[in-house]
This record gives structure tokens, C-alpha cells and sequence, in this order.
């Protein structure tokens, strides 16, 4: 059994797991991080960006004038935005069988997969995810093709020209493989092969594996995956949260038992504590309010916003923010709000029990209802004219690239009365702020990730057990920048299995049995024998029938044929490649030099004859 | 042989009340736990007593499964768990957990605060019942217990509606209520091909193969068009949930299209709610709705207003919904007497109707009908005594004294099969989708089962049972036995196949199985015996052949050991100091006789697990005999 590892981003993974006869790739996530080298998308003309100096290397040497750009300090890729894909040589990727997500955030390189790699398999997914995840895929697709840009960057990428370049696109790995985004047909078509699963839903793969995905409290519709075959189990763990938000709690006790467990998605911000961020988030929205200014918060669509603003429901009124406008501004935004109300059997209890009532399950039905939460798709259109200010705005994209969050800083970043307030973790806030230095705008960094911490994940582990974890190499030592914290890296007994991106792991496994089923007849056939007290032993011998990769045993001659003949009937053996042919007035046995099978078969003949 | 016994306390040969036991391995459950539209006595609810005469039925049942909230399949749950007495696990999905205690409550109000009955359950029994139980998610694999796993189907009838695949071991059931054949627009995917030991399915409309959904919906529209066009009223009983909604649909649509302005109206302040449900379970209806909804919710209707009581009298053409669907009591049958002598109006009965009920009357072509309504001082307000269940009257009126009322029926009745209850063509599709091993036939009437039973038994020639109300089919199942099998054993017998074991070649394999603490294992023979620290038993065969040589000893074997050599190619054959030849594993050894030397004996030893077909031994007999002769 072998590991591939496609991707090194230890939250966005993407993994291809050899077990018996089946090819199964573990999530599919997207590198956005690069998108941090380029300079960001505005929607409407941006004198300052357009004026921007070329880059032009020290010596001269080098001008690449038109396509680097020298902005506050950084230079950055003037060119459509591009994205880390996972490894692509590693293995042939149209071998794979299957593609099991286990988040919306974690599908965001699928079309890049199903749609140019000769893939023919099938995607298994939750309903949320599939359909959360349609949206994030629409909403970054969207974001591009609004403002098109005919220009795509090349020559900064060879790799003597990349060398020379200043930090941090000299140090960029695998730049080649960048691409631009898909277009909204590849999105459909790379969604058109996903499978909708359930919960502790039973999928057989060719009959050799079964895989089951299970709640992992992470967001709507987040799974953990079981891959097991009768004897062997791998869990693959990825965005797992134990804390009480919207999705339904995480079920820890199917994975027990492992053999190996893959170990990916914890936390990015191991030091922040989520309610802690959340009530900081509150206090800095307030403060910027009450003192007349406006408040950013670059955010995803999907996931912690329906959290924001259910703590925003109950917090307005404390904090006499009735008559403060939110926006929430995105070409996906009804549809996220819709939808977040109609998957009930993926939330939590509370929220379920609201459903039966029968009440929506988000309080920003009732925030959209009074007025306090307004939705829209872009800043063109109603909103330009409804917008007033001092307001709340939640649009993206977090990496402040591309999106209508670009407008925003373009047209909040002078005003020091004016806060951004950063709750993604995906991106660090300075690189995303970078390309719009200097800003007068207060920054305030209040990353929430709900997934799990180191403290969390070692007592989990403790409780599972399984007998070898599987992590990325980021998990096996603490982070650059705390490195005397040894409590925040995983450490086990026996050590975690660290994996990079195009690392091959051989997992540890012995396969020692299989499953096979023996046929009613035969088992009644057998004799047992008691030698022990309890242990009884019986000889067999019968024909192992092999189809799907399912094993049954059954008595010896049993592909028997019979043909009808104008006197009779020939009756096969296919097994013995043995004729008889049975007639009024005779009867007829063709076979191999097989002395013993002539014998027994000239017996039952005469047998039946004298009977007759 | 191990065998599933089924057995309906309800719905057996009948339509209504569905309670069906089952045992599967040792487990017991019920399917659906439902009520007699009509029957007010002992008869509404299944006989329990059938289970056990005293006590609980906990210790009895393993589980409850319901199948979708229809009262005819819930309405009998807290009666049985509560009154009667069950705590274990009550399985049914979301939106039935939702929606089955608006219905129960509605029910209860009825019976007890309209018709005065006591001894009947409470609204706290109810909540209490509803506790009980466990919200089922589509495709889910619920573990009931370590043997028994349960997995619910989208089945399509109404909102929630479920089939659900019951197992133990390799033993399975598998229960549908009315399956929609269009259950396959919905995302996900119908049944597997499964093959259950039994397939239980209702046959409401056993007889019934119904033409194309959109004719059907074409036919409607048009008759309620004309209806309007010349100024009459359409009346259309419906129940609060399910099919109406989709009606509701359809009507909305085309109101908007043709830009019609007559008043369509939904009676019973659960419309709302209902709706309201739909809305939040939009993923449990079909694709259409489900893709445009974040556009447009199909279940906010612009056209439809709610219903009040005094608008019946309006002039002037209209569309009501009313409830409940039969025509056996409530709303819908008051408006059915105000506008029936009228023959501009209509009444359309979108569903199927229970016999006895006004509606099964005037499906059968009846024109006169006799309203039987409790007497008051006050004859002018009979119409509103008459409200609840006429048919049932018989028992009551040797209490009451009755006065018969005669009401002519002038207005058209049609009747449009949009109940989705499954057809025998919705069946017979299942039956080649799911592969049953046996087919049992529930909630329909007697005749029209035969009818499906012949057709099916036909058909796939399959066994089709249709057991009465405490009759038990019993159906034997043969399963086969899971083992686990050595790796090596497996491979070592796929290796003797060749590289590539031919599928369609079957290879024998030689193993010992070891029963263990109820582990199965299968090995080879040598591990077995390894394993169990047992000896092996040789059986050794010694075959003497006498011979004629004047040689000592060791050159007679010497000869031998040559002889063989050349005739015997491909063999090895060994010369060991000892004083043996080896062929292979047999062993041949000389000795002479004392008395005379010349008279040698040859000894041949081989132990029983040399293969027959390799062994040279007979060739070995045959040869002493010839190299005798060529002595003598």
C-alpha cells in the first residue's frame, strides 16, 4: 500500500492512496497562496495601479518592465492570477478510481484533475459540499473573468530570470505548473462526476474497498473518510473541528481501530483561540462604527460568515448597532445565505430542532427579514445606489487579489477611521496588504480556524488509537517562527510518518486475510470436528469462484452446461472440458485421460440405468 | 434453514393502518406503526396484543421504522409506544420527523376534542413518543445494533417518504411504502440493485397503470380551466401535505401564465406551515424545484390565499383545496355539500379514497348519498354537526338519534390518479431494480393484489406473498458463510491458475477451516496444524513387488536406479547412501529374501499426499512386474 503526496499544503491536501486494487485520491485542494504574487484585480480603473513602475533589474540586465511591478517595496506579477496545482507527474493521474472530498475548501482543484488529466473515475461528496462548493468555484471564477486581463506572464518565470528576481517570487516553487483559473464549463463538468453521499453511507469500490464518509464538525457537510477493506481500515482525517458552531458535531468513534490514519487540516493559527478572536472581531466592529468609520471583512462566502453573523445577531442590539447597515457582497451571496438554511440533517442539534419548529435554522433569515443584513451580487448595480455609510461589508476574496474586497481597500485604505478586519487564515494579512501600502486603514487580526489544535488532536488520537499516523512534515516539528513551543507539533509513539509534497510513503501494512463466502451446499457438506474445547476444525476442498473481487467457494463440478439435442441433451463439464451425451438408446462420455472421472461417471450412469 | 417470517398487524390485504413485524436474524421490527381512516373503534389501530398479551413491547421489538408521516402509517405511534408501551429506538427521516407530530396532534384534537372520545393519547404522549426517535439521513448506514444495520431510500410518495433496506448478515428486507417511478428525477440515486431476500411493497393501485405524469397534469389544468370558464366552482380534497403542494405548483404556474383572476383558495391553517416545511426540506423534493430555488422558492405562492369558511357562499367561479382528502369529514366535505347540487361545479379527487368514504361513493358513480348527522333541537345547523366522519355513524346510532338527509349529486366528479401511490408499473420497475428473491404484497385490497401477485409471479418468477392481517409469510433464505481466508492460501491457489487467473476457470483449493470463538478462518492444512499445535497423520503406503535378480542387494537397487533413470525423464530420482532410491518422495528399497537370495523384494513407500496425478507409482508397480519377466 503507497501514499502519494500531490500537494504540500498541510490544509489543502491532495493525496492518492494505493490500497488493494483501487486508486483513491484524498481531496483535492488548491494552492491559492500564489495569488499573493500578483497584483490585485481592480473593479473599476485604479490610477495608482496603473502607474505602478516596471521592474528592471539592478544591472539593467533584465527588464521585464511589462509584466513585474515595483509596488510600496514588492514586486509583483502584473497578470491574471495563478494558482499552485497539486503535483501532476507524481503518478499517472488517469489511473485514479476515485476522488473522496472531504470539505468545500478542499475541491477547489477539481477541474484541474477531472478535466485535463484523462480522469474517467468518479467524485464522492456530501450534498453541501458539492453544492457550497459549486459556489466558491463560480464565485472565484466570476471574480476573474469580470475583469479580464488580456496579459498572462511568462518570462519571470524562467528560471534563470526567476533566480534573479527579488523575495519572495525568487523562492516560488514549481511556477511552471501555475495556472490560471477554469472557466465556469470546466466547473460544471468536473461536478457533473461527483457522486452524492450521506453520512456513515457504505460506498463499495469494485468490491475490494468500501469507503464511508463521516461528520467532521468542520463545516456544512465536512467528512472524514473510512477507506477499509474486511481487514485492513485507513482513516483519512482532514478539517476536523470539536467545537460547537453550525455542522454537525464530529464523529470520533468510528475511528477507531485504524491500521493507518492520515492526518491532515488542523488549525493554521494554533495560538488563536476561536471564541477569543470572535469577541475581538466584535469589539474592534464597534469601536470602528461608533467612532464613524466603516468596517472590511475579507471572507469566503461559506463557512465562519454564517457563524459571524449569527454572533453580529445577538451582539447588534447589545451593542446599539440597530441602525448600522451590513453588506455582504458577493455574485454568490443569496445563494450561500439560501442554501446554509435548507441542509438541516448536516447541522447541529439545535439548529435541527429549530427546523421542525418550523424555523429557519440561521438567525440571517432573520437579520435579511428586518432589513440589518442586505445581500449583493457585485458592487454595480443596487448597491451603488443603497449603500450608506458607516456600514459592515463581508466580501472577498481574503487574499485581497481579486473580488470586490479590492474596491473596497481602494476606496476605504486612506481613512485611518476606517478597519479592515481579517478572519480568513488562509492568507497572512501583510503579504495580502502588500500591494496597498501605505494605508492609513487600522488593521486588526482576528484569524478564526475551528479546526483542530496540536492539544485537541493528541488527546484524539490517544482515544482512536491507530496503530501508524500519516501527517504533513509541517505537523512533526513546531513552527519557524516558535520554535521553542515543542506543544505545538504532534508527538507520538510510535512517530508520525512525515510526508512533502512528491513524497511516495509505503505504508505499514500486512495484509494477512481476505474475505471469502462459502456457498450454503458446501458449508453444509462440511464435517466438522471438535479438538479443543471450542475449537472445531473441518477439511475443505471446493472451487474458489473469484468475480468483482469477491471470493465464494463451492463444490467441485459445478459449471455444468446443458444442451438440448433432438434426442436428448449434452450436459458440459466446463471445469473437466468433459462431454456427455445422453440419448434414448445410448450414452456417450468424451473426456481427457481422466481414469478416476471416467470411472465415477461410468457409475452413476449404470446406476441410474438400473434404476430405470 | 434460516428463515424471515413476516407479519401484518395492518395493511394486510386492506388499505390503512400499516404495521407490519418482521423477523430477520433473530431481530424483530416493526414497519410503520399507522391508523384506519375508517374505523373510530378498536379497529383503527393494529392489534398489539398480537405481539405480546401483557406488558411492553420493548423486549419485543428491536426497532420501529416509519416509513413517512400519513397517518395511515404514523397515526397509531404513540398509541403503541406510549399507551401500550415501547421504549426502544423509533427510526424515520428528517422532514416525517418534522411534520408527523403536526399531524398526530391534529389527529388527537379531532377525535378528542370534537368528537368527546376519552381514553385516547395526549399531547404530552405525543412529545414524549417523538423523543423516541432517531432522524434517519438518505443513504445513511444506521447501526441498530452490532447485526442490525438499517439505510433509507428517497422513496418520493410525499416529503420524507423512505424505502428502507433492513439487514442482518447477509439476510435483507426491503420495505417501500408507494414508490414514485419519478423518485429517479430526484439527484440521488434510486435503490441499488440489492437483491433482498423480500421486497415489501404497498399496492394501492395495484390494477392501475397510470398514462404519463404531464398528460395527467395537462387533463387537470384543462378541466379546471373550463370549470372556471363557465363560471363554476372546483372543489379539490386534498391532505394538508404532500401531493397538494405540487397541485398548488401547478396551478400557480398556470394562473400566472393564462393571467387568470378567479381566487384559488387552500383551506386548514396548516397550509402555511406546511409549505413553510417545504421550503426548509427543499433537498427531500424533486430536481426541478430544488434547482431553482435560491431564484424563486416554489413554495411562496403569489395566487393562493388562504381559505375562510363563509367564502363558500361567494359568487362567482373559484378553486379551493380542502381538507381531507377522502371526502370523510372536515372542511372539504362541507364545501362538497354546499356546491354539489350544482352541476356547473367539480370536484376533483386527486387520490385515492377508502370504502366508506364520500369520496369512494361518488367515485362509484353514486348520485344520491345519505348524510347521516347527529339530531339537534336545531336542525338548521346539521351541516356543521355533520362535520366528522359520517360512515363510522352506524355504531353511534343506537346511542344518538340520527336523522338521514338526502343529498343529490349534480356536479361533475372526476377523478385524477396524482396520489403518488406506487402503480403496478412503479412496482414492477422496483422489482427489476432491486432483484428481490421474493415479493410481498401490503396495503391493498385483496382483489387487486391478486391481479399484481399473478403478474409478478409471471413476470420475474419470483414467489409473491400477500399475507392477511395476522397471517405470517415465512420465506427460507440460504446464506452463504463470510470466512476469512489465509492471504497465502488464496494467492498460493490463484498462483496454480497461472499469473492471471481466468475468471471464467474456476480453481480448486485445499484448506482446513478452524471455528474459533465464533471466528471463521480458512488456512492450509500445514498452518492448521501449526496453528493448533496438532501432528500431522501420515498414511504411508508400502507395495512389495518380488523380482528374480541373482545380484547382492545394493546392485539390484543400483540397477534399478539406472533403469529408472532412463525411463522415467523429468523425475528425480536420487541414489541415497543409505541404501534408497528416491523418486520423488517415494522411497524403494531391496531386501532378499534368507532362504532364497536370488528372490529379491522390492519395497515401494509413498505417503498419501503425493497427488495421484503426478505420482509414478502405478508406472513404478507395473515396471518391477516387466523387469521380472525380463529376468524369468
Amino acid at each position: 500500500m503507497k501514499l502519494y503526496c500531490l500537494s504540500g499544503h498541510p490544509t489543502l491536501p491532495c493525496n492518492v492512496l494505493k490500497f488493494k486494487s483501487t486508486t483513491i485520491m484524498l481531496d483535492c485542494g488548491l494552492d491559492t497562496t500564489s495569488v499573493l504574487n500578483f497584483l490585485p484585480l481592480p473593479l473599476v480603473h485604479s490610477p495608482r495601479l496603473s502607474k505602478l513602475p516596471g521592474w528592471i533589474s539592478k544591472d539593467g540586465t533584465i527588464n521585464l518592465e511589462k509584466e513585474l511591478k515595483d509596488c510600496a517595496g514588492r514586486v509583483f506579477v502584473d497578470s491574471q492570477p495563478e494558482f499552485c496545482l497539486p503535483e501532476r507527474e507524481l503518478l499517472d493521474l488517469s489511473t485514479i478510481d476515485v476522488i473522496l472530498i472531504s470539505n468545500y475548501h478542499c475541491m477547489m482543484a477539481l477541474p484541474y484533475i477531472t478535466e485535463h488529466t484523462g480522469f474517467t473515475g468518479t467524485v464522492y461528496a456530501t450534498e453541501p459540499t458539492l453544492q457550497i462548493g459549486r459556489l466558491l468555484m463560480e464565485e472565484v471564477v466570476n471574480f476573474m473573468e469580470r475583469v479580464p486581463k488580456a496579459q498572462s506572464a511568462t518570462c519571470w518565470k524562467n528560471k534563470e530570470i526567476q533566480r534573479m528576481l527579488p523575495g519572495p517570487l525568487k523562492d516560488a516553487v514549481d511556477v511552471w505548473t501555475w495556472k490560471r483559473c477554469y472557466s465556469m464549463q470546466e466547473v460544471n463538468s468536473a461536478l457533473s462526476k461527483v457522486q452524492l453521499v450521506g453520512y456513515s453511507q457504505k460506498v463499495e469500490l469494485f468490491g475490494a474497498v468500501q469507503v464511508s464518509p463521516l461528520s467532521s464538525g468542520y463545516s456544512l457537510g465536512s467528512s472524514n473518510w473510512i477507506i477499509q477493506s474486511h481487514h485492513e481500515k485507513v482513516s483519512y482525517v482532514s478539517g476536523s473541528s470539536l467545537l460547537t458552531t453550525h455542522p454537525q458535531p464530529m464523529d470520533q468513534s468510528s475511528l477507531k481501530n485504524s491500521d493507518v490514519l492520515i492526518l491532515t487540516g488542523l488549525t493554521q493559527m494554533p495560538t488563536a483561540n476561536p471564541d477569543g478572536m470572535l469577541g475581538e472581531f466584535c469589539s474592534n466592529l464597534a469601536m470602528t462604527i461608533r467612532a464613524g468609520g466603516n468596517v472590511l471583512v475579507p471572507c469566503y462566502s461559506s463557512g465562519v460568515i454564517y457563524d459571524l453573523l449569527e454572533c453580529l445577531y445577538q451582539f447588534i442590539e447589545s451593542a446599539s448597532l440597530g441602525t448600522t447597515p451590513f453588506y455582504f457582497i458577493s455574485p454568490v451571496a443569496n445563494s450561500s445565505l439560501e442554501f446554509s438554511q435548507i441542509f438541516a440533517e448536516w447541522l447541529c442539534h439545535n439548529k435541527q430542532t429549530k427546523v421542525y419548529l418550523p424555523e429557519p435554522p440561521f438567525p440571517h433569515a432573520e437579520l435579511i427579514q428586518t432589513n440589518k443584513l442586505k445581500h449583493y451580487p457585485s458592487i454595480h448595480g443596487d448597491f451603488s445606489s443603497e449603500f450608506r455609510q458607516p456600514c459592515v461589508v463581508f466580501t472577498g476574496h481574503p487574499s485581497l487579489r481579486f473580488g470586490d474586497v479590492v474596491h473596497f481597500m481602494e476606496l476605504w485604505g486612506k481613512s485611518s477611521l476606517n478597519t479592515i478586519i481579517f478572519t480568513e487564515p488562509d492568507f497572512s494579512y501583510l503579504d495580502a496588504l502588500a500591494p496597498y501600502q501605505p494605508l492609513a486603514m487600522k488593521c486588526v487580526y482576528c484569524p478564526i480556524d475551528t479546526r483542530l489544535n496540536f492539544h485537541q488532536v493528541s488527546k484524539l488520537l490517544k482515544e482512536v488509537q491507530p496503530l501508524h499516523v500519516v501527517c504533513p512534515e509541517q505537523y512533526t516539528q513546531p513552527p519557524l517562527t516558535q520554535s521553542h513551543r515543542s506543544d505545538l507539533m504532534l508527538e507520538l509513539q510510535p512517530p508520525p510518518m512525515p510526508y512533502r509534497r512528491c513524497s511516495v510513503l509505503n505504508l505499514p501494512f500486512r495484509r494477512r486475510y481476505e474475505r471469502v463466502y462459502i456457498l450454503p451446499e458446501l458449508a453444509n457438506s462440511l464435517v466438522p470436528s471438535e479438538i479443543k474445547p471450542g475449537v472445531s476444525v473441518a477439511t475443505v476442498s471446493a472451487v474458489v469462484h473469484s468475480k468483482d473481487n469477491k471470493h465464494t467457494l463451492q463444490h467441485g463440478i459445478t459449471e455444468v452446461k446443458v444442451e438440448e439435442t433432438a434426442d436428448g441433451h449434452i450436459l458440459h463439464l466446463q471445469a473437466e472440458d468433459t462431454l456427455i451425451q445422453l440419448e434414448e438408446d445410448g450414452t456417450h462420455i468424451v473426456c481427457d485421460n481422466n481414469e478416476p472421472l471416467r470411472t465415477t461417471l461410468r457409475d452413476l450412469v449404470l446406476r441410474f440405468l438400473q434404476k430405470l | 434453514m434460516p428463515e424471515i417470517n413476516v407479519t401484518p398487524l395492518g395493511a394486510g390485504q386492506d388499505v390503512g393502518r400499516s404495521c407490519i413485524l418482521v423477523s430477520i436474524g433473530g431481530k424483530n421490527i416493526m414497519l410503520d406503526c399507522g391508523m384506519h381512516m375508517g374505523y373510530n373503534d378498536d379497529r383503527r389501530f393494529p392489534d398489539f396484543s398480537y405481539i405480546t398479551q401483557n406488558g411492553r413491547l420493548t423486549d419485543f421489538l428491536d426497532c420501529v421504522i416509519i416509513s413517512h408521516f400519513h397517518l395511515d402509517h404514523c397515526g397509531a405511534l404513540p398509541y403503541m409506544s406510549e399507551m401500550v408501551g415501547y421504549d426502544g429506538p423509533i427510526y424515520m427521516t428528517h422532514p416525517t420527523k418534522a411534520i408527523c407530530p403536526i399531524l398526530l396532534e391534529d389527529f388527537r384534537k379531532i377525535t378528542v376534542d370534537k368528537k368527546g372520545e376519552t381514553n385516547f393519547f395526549t399531547s404530552q404522549m405525543i412529545k414524549d413518543c417523538m423523543k423516541k426517535v432517531v432522524p434517519l439521513n438518505l443513504h445513511q448506514t444506521v447501526q441498530v445494533d452490532d447485526e442490525l444495520e438499517i439505510k433509507a431510500y428517497y422513496a418520493g410518495h410525499v416529503l420524507g417518504a423512505a424505502m428502507v433496506h433492513i439487514k442482518v448478515g447477509s439476510e435483507s428486507v426491503v420495505y417501500t411504502v408507494s414508490v414514485n417511478k419519478y423518485a429517479k428525477s430526484h439527484i440521488s440515486a434510486w435503490i441499488d440493485k440489492c437483491r433482498p431476500d423480500i421486497l415489501i411493497s404497498e399496492s394501492t393501485y395495484a390494477t392501475t397503470i397510470r398514462d404519463s405524469k404531464r398528460c395527467r397534469e395537462r387533463d387537470f389544468l384543462k378541466k379546471v380551466h373550463e370549470t372556471i370558464e363557465r363560471g363554476g366552482k372546483v372543489l379539490i380534497p386534498v391532505f394538508a401535505l404532500g401531493r397538494a403542494q405540487e397541485l398548488c405548483i401547478l396551478l400557480e404556474t398556470f394562473w400566472e401564465r393564462m393571467n387568470l383572476k378567479a381566487p384559488i383558495y387552500f383551506s386548514t391553517g396548516l397550509t402555511e406551515k406546511a409549505n413553510h416545511y417545504y421550503k426548509l426540506f427543499i433537498t427531500w423534493t424533486n430536481q426541478k424545484i430544488r434547482k431553482t430555488f435560491v431564484q424563486r422558492n416554489m413554495f411562496e405562492f403569489k395566487h393562493i390565499k388562504a381559505f375562510d369558511r363563509s367564502y363558500a357562499d361567494n359568487p362567482g367561479p373559484m378553486v379551493v383545496f380542502a381538507t381531507p382528502g377522502m371526502l370523510h369529514a372536515g372542511q372539504s366535505l362541507q364545501i362538497f355539500k354546499k356546491w354539489a347540487g350544482n352541476e356547473k361545479n367539480m370536484v376533483i379527487m386527486p387520490g385515492y379514497c377508502v370504502q366508506g368514504t364520500i369520496g369512494h361513493k361518488i367515485l362509484n358513480g353514486q348520485r344520491k348519498l345519505e348524510m347521516e348527522g347527529r339530531a339537534t333541537v336545531r336542525l338548521l345547523i346539521s351541516f356543521a354537526l355533520t362535520k366528522r366522519l359520517i360512515h363510522v355513524g352506524k355504531l353511534l346510532a343506537c346511542v344518538f338519534c340520527f336523522h338521514t338527509l338526502q343529498l343529490d349529486v349534480k356536479l361533475q366528479v372526476e377523478y385524477m390518479s396524482f396520489s403518488a401511490h406506487a402503480d403496478a408499473k412503479g412496482i414492477m420497475q422496483l422489482i427489476r431494480m432491486a432483484e428481490p428473491r421474493n415479493m410481498l404484497l401490503v396495503h391493498g385490497e385483496a382483489v387487486k393484489m391478486e391481479f399484481l401477485k399473478g403478474k409478478i409471479e409471471q413476470e420475474f418468477s419470483i414467489d409473491c406473498y400477500m399475507p392477511a392481517n395476522g397471517e405470517t409469510a415465512t420465506v427460507t433464505t440460504n446464506p452463504s458463510v463470510p470466512v476469512d481466508i489465509s492471504l497465502n492460501l488464496l494467492k498460493r491457489e490463484m498462483a496454480l491458475g497461472g499469473p492471471l487467473p481466468d475468471p471464467k476457470k474456476p480453481r480448486t483449493m485445499h484448506g482446513t477451516l478452524i471455528m474459533k470463538e465464533n471466528s471463521l478462518k480458512l488456512v492450509s492444512s500445514e498452518q492448521a496444524l501449526k496453528e493448533l499445535g496438532l501432528n500431522e497423520h501420515q498414511l504411508r503406503f508400502t507395495c512389495r513387488v518380488q523380482l528374480q535378480d541373482p545380484h547382492s542387494d545394493p546392485d539390484t537397487l543400483h540397477r534399478i536406479y539406472t533403469h529408472l533413470k532412463s525411463v522415467l525423464k523429468g523425475y528425480t530420482i536420487q541414489h541415497l547412501p543409505d541404501g534408497t532410491v528416491m523418486v520423488e518422495s517415494i522411497v524403494i528399497k531391496v531386501s532378499s529374501s534368507a532362504e532364497d537370495t536370488n528372490a529379491k523384494v522390492l519395497l515401494l513407500s509413498w505417503s498419501y499426499q503425493v497427488k495421484h496425478r503426478h505420482c509414478p507409482c502405478s508406472r513404478l508397480s507395473k515396471l518391477g512386474q516387466k523387469h521380472n519377466r525380463l529376468k524369468t
